[in-house]
């Protein structure tokens, strides 16, 4: 190969490179390794990690530990579908365009709005691309955004707002939802997008259509993030007066992978059609009049409108939308609505139990439908982790110390169900918790002594 | 041509989506028992806050669901299958042991608000990572929280900005030169800066004079790869840096080209502050179809204050290493996304570093220069006149062929051989980018190939390139074996068909 490019080395074909900027040494990483000692390897760091697996686990809070069928497993894993790059080849790549078409369209069907996109990087991230998105459309100078939007989100938008110098401002929650009054006087005519989510994070469902007529005299787009799953039993949001929809798809067929890779589903008004991010399918025809896909209303997209382009997205998040598609298909029409009222009765259960212990309250009492929040009688955030820590000692992960992100409610803790936690599992939380709580009180009140 | 054929078994087959398929009532998923007291479900959510009427998802059982997703996929051409030189791509083997050690439990199964105590595989893996790929780009400080390297872009714009901001600078503008790619000047804008261009030179690398004339102190950085996207490595590169570093502005490199210079060359010796990664591309992400990817990001001393957050940190204890996520970041410009990344991929880049190690990340890029400058000498062999270089003589890891010549003798242009090369069974290059060079093939074999598969490819491309002389119509009416034909994209965008129509 050598003598046919015409040189005699290797080294030759970097001479480019000045002789200061050659690294002349080895990297300072270990050397190379055989298959099996790498499995090993990273077999060993697994095994050092507790998950979903290894305990009875109760952690939500914006990813939540669903059960993934096994042909999602299959499907993912093909050559078709694993190693093929974005669709730039329509001709050959008609498997991943339908893929995209009957994914736009099952998110479509699910939010009640008209169009989709063929997916985004993930949840917080489709929040700042819908603000994007409204900051192109109209030009207003603020953000109002409810404190019952995921933490992460909020805090994702805020970084990318910074970039395109837009106001950040935050809505409180009253009784576990988004203040409505302080939501009308916080959205004026300088309001370029508003957003809430659905439910919110401490677990309560949102009046959707409420917020959004709120906005509806001002110049504001609607955005909610919604969580997919309970969409079988909710308002879509299409029929509430949402003009963007996005969130968090990990819960459609997605593993909890540590928290990636999933994909952000992002569904808008017709209105928005030009303005969305990302790749979208459509329906053609070929030469011999076939029907068949290709990605289209790209004059939206970086590789042509370059700076003007609605979104500077280009890989995002196929493989996982594709299990997305499928998952809904294999939750089918009323096996998603079945989902969702499974989710609603098991999780009421699970508060009314939870509620009822010594030493435990509801944090709020509004309707809750997968997750809902507490507040235990214990020493502030470090009491509630020195809880957590102690039902996980016996098995049990009780969810998430709202303390951490919300300094308001420095003893909430945050418990989510799924199909997964029977009322075996909740029944036994209800003994840990109890038990860790007793314990708590004892080692308060040592500490007590001591002090 | 296609009449004389005949369709193929594939292109017979019409193409029908799931929501055209099965009937009333079928159903794969069996609901669990709910198992506790049940309570009427509209005392627990009243009817204003209920959805009225199912969402129309599709209703299929298992057995339908499986036969049309595996025949749907049959029509995709793929990297396991055939050979996918898509420039600018890297579309190198993605090895299988990647996927296997990705759905370990401990790995697949984790939740990303696990306490950092039950997840110090996790945090130590991730921790690794860092140091490896800080390694690989000289560069000491690594944050893998971006999503795929535009997300990484993103993130080192607004790092410069945070930068500026810190010192009380207020700057307006960023460089990108014009070979850049969409995702540079897209992100400039979403950044808050205005997109200044730099030309090209002759030998195909930074106008220095050009430069020369646009950098001062409103210039908040500069964007480049190395090699750029001609696949040219920019001898000037120690000269760009100074300049952009004299007006107080720093340097962005764009990782997309990684794969021509690990264990070469590093991004920070050059003298670049901020650098983003493909894991996608240099590190065999699989690329899904369109993601997932991960686009981590790298920076020197005095941009780490701003890193995205949390950031992993390691201490020593008397009982070994202690990994945490640090949240504490009061400088940080905040969090980009959700949770800590995409895991998964690091997972799968990390195997990727672990079996190559320090000798075989150098291996990937020489043999990866090596492959491209062959198949490029195959060429130029071949039809070189038709098809001629568009700069320079050699090239890295990938290089752009014009077919301007060929375009002039028969018509054929370059999205037409690309077309026809569907026939001939190869993914053809990447097409008309970059930009600034007319009928553009952008060509990257990688390092997996064998000498075989590209000798095939090059007789492929000069087979085409004969017969467009004899009969450009014949290219110019390609593919003709491919599931469907030539589709008419300008349809698709004027009256946009982006659902299946509702029943
Ligand atoms: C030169 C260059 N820069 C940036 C990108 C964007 O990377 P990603 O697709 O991971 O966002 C690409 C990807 O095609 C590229 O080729």
């Amino acid at each position: 190969m050598l003598a046919t490019i015409g040189v005699a080395s290797i080294d030759e074909l970097f001479e480019q490179v000045p002789e200061s900027l050659r690294l002349g040494r080895e990297l300072d990483i270990p050397t190379g390794l055989p298959e099996q000692a790498v499995y090993a390897h990273l077999r060993d760091l697994a095994a050092r990690n507790t998950s979903a697996e290894d305990e009875i686990t109760f952690l939500g809070a914006g990813m939540y530990d669903h059960y993934v069928p096994a042909i999602i497993d299959m499907l993912m894993g093909r050559s078709e579908f694993l190693t093929p790059y974005t669709p730039y080849q329509p001709e050959i790549s008609q498997g991943g365009l339908q893929v995209m078409f009957e994914y736009q369209t099952a998110i479509s069907e699910l939010t009640g709005l008209p169009v989709s996109n063929a997916s985004v990087y993930e949840g917080p991230s489709a929040v700042a691309a819908a603000g994007y998105l409204a900051k192109l459309a109209n030009g207003k100078t603020k953000f109002v955004v409810s404190r019952g939007l995921h933490p992460h989100s909020r805090e994702t938008l805020l970084t990318c707002a910074h970039g395109y110098d837009i106001e950040v401002v935050e809505v409180p929650l009253r009784d576990g939802v988004t203040d409505p009054d302080a939501w009308a006087a916080a959205i004026d005519g300088d309001t370029s997008a508003v957003f809430f989510q659905q439910p919110n994070f401490l677990g309560a469902v949102e009046d959707a259509k409420a917020l959004a007529d709120i906005a509806k005299d001002s110049p504001a787009v609607v955005v909610g993030s919604y969580d997919p799953i309970p969409l079988g039993i909710l308002a879509p949001p299409g029929e509430c007066g949402v003009d963007v929809a996005v969130g968090e798809g990990q819960t459609l067929g997605n593993r909890l992978d540590f928290g990636g890779p999933s994909f952000g589903f992002f569904a808008a008004t017709e209105a928005y059609l030009r303005r969305m991010p990302g790749r979208i399918a459509g329906e053609t025809r070929d030469v011999d009049g076939r029907r068949g896909f290709v990605l289209t209303l790209q004059t939206r997209e970086q590789h042509i409108r370059r700076e003007k382009a609605t979104s500077n997205i280009c890989t995002s998040q196929a493989l996982n939308a594709l299990a997305g598609v499928v998952y809904l298909g294999w939750l089918g029409r009323e096996g998603l609505v079945e989902l969702g009222e499974l989710l609603l009765q098991r999780t009421a259960y699970a508060r009314e139990r939870l509620a009822a212990l010594d030493g435990v309250a509801a944090l709020h009492e509004q309707p809750v439908v997968r997750e809902f929040a507490l507040a235990l009688d214990v020493d502030g955030l470090e009491g509630v982790r020195r809880v957590i820590g102690r039902c996980q000692d016996a098995g049990v992960n009780p969810g998430y110390a709202l303390g951490q992100a919300y300094e308001e409610h420095p003893t909430g803790l945050l418990v989510a169900i799924t199909e997964q936690r029977t009322r075996a599992d909740i029944d036994r939380l209800a003994e840990v918790l109890e038990q860790a709580l007793v314990a708590e009180r004892a080692g308060a009140a040592a500490r007590e002594v001591r002090a | 041509m296609s009449e004389m054929l005949g369709a193929t078994p594939m292109q017979r087959e019409p193409a029908v989506t799931i929501f055209e398929k099965g009937a009333a009532g079928r159903r794969a998923f069996v609901a669990p028992e709910s198992g506790v007291p049940q309570r009427d479900p509209e005392e627990l959510l009243e009817p204003r806050l209920r959805r009225r009427t199912p969402a129309a998802l599709p209703q299929v059982s298992e057995p339908e669901l499986v036969r049309h997703y595996v025949r749907v996929s049959r029509r995709n051409f793929d990297l396991d299958s055939g050979f996918y030189p898509l420039g600018s791509c890297t579309m190198k083997h993605n090895p299988r042991l990647h996927e296997r050690v990705a759905a370990l439990p401990g790995h697949a199964r984790l939740h990303p608000l696990q306490d950092p105590q039950h997840a110090q595989g996790a945090l130590e893996l991730m921790w690794n990572l860092e140091q490896a790929l800080g390694e690989v780009a000289g560069l000491p400080h690594v944050a893998l929280q971006p999503s795929a390297g535009s997300h990484g872009e993103l993130a080192g714009v607004l790092l410069t900005r945070a930068y500026h901001e810190a010192r009380g600078e207020h700057r307006t503008k960023v460089l990108t030169p014009d070979t850049a790619h969409g995702t540079n000047p897209a992100t400039v804008t979403m950044a808050g800066y205005e997109v200044v261009k730099v030309g090209t030179n002759p030998d195909g690398g930074v106008d220095i004079d050009d430069l020369r004339s646009k950098v001062d102190d409103q210039v908040a950085c500069l964007m480049l790869t190395n090699p750029n996207t001609l696949g040219l490595f920019d001898p000037n590169i120690e000269e760009i840096a100074r300049l952009v570093h004299s007006v107080g502005a720093t340097l962005y490199y764009d990782g997309a080209n990684l794969n021509a210079v690990m264990g070469r060359s590093r991004p920070g010796d050059m003298g670049f502050d901020i650098v983003h990664y493909n894991l996608h591309k240099s590190f065999t992400q699989p690329h899904g179809g369109g993601g997932p990817g991960a686009g981590p990001i790298a920076v020197s001393d005095r941009i780490e204050p701003f890193l995205p957050r949390p950031v992993i940190t390691r201490t020593e204890t008397p009982d070994g290493a202690v990994f945490d996520l640090d949240h504490d970041r009061p400088q940080s410009i905040g969090r980009l996304r959700g949770f800590q990344g995409n895991y998964g991929v690091f997972v799968r880049a990390y195997a990727y570093i672990c079996s190559l190690g320090s000798d075989g990340l150098r291996d990937a890029s020489e043999i990866a220069v090596l492959n491209a400058n062959y198949l490029l000498a195959r060429l130029r062999e071949l039809c070189g006149e038709d098809l001629p270089l568009a700069f320079g003589e050699r090239c890295m890891h990938e290089f752009v062929l014009s077919s301007t010549p060929l375009k002039k003798a028969t018509g054929v242009r370059t999205l037409d051989l690309a077309k026809r090369l569907l026939d001939h069974g190869f993914h053809p290059p990447t097409v008309y980018f970059p930009l600034l060079v007319d009928e553009a093939l952008l060509i990257e074999p990688t390092e997996t190939e064998t000498k075989e598969t590209m000798d095939a490819f090059a007789q492929a491309l000069a087979e085409i390139v004969r017969e467009a002389h004899v009969d450009p119509s014949i290219a110019q009416n390609a593919p003709y074996t491919t599931p469907v034909r030539r589709l008419d994209e300008a349809a698709a965008a004027k009256t946009p068909v982006i659902r299946q129509p509702a029943a």
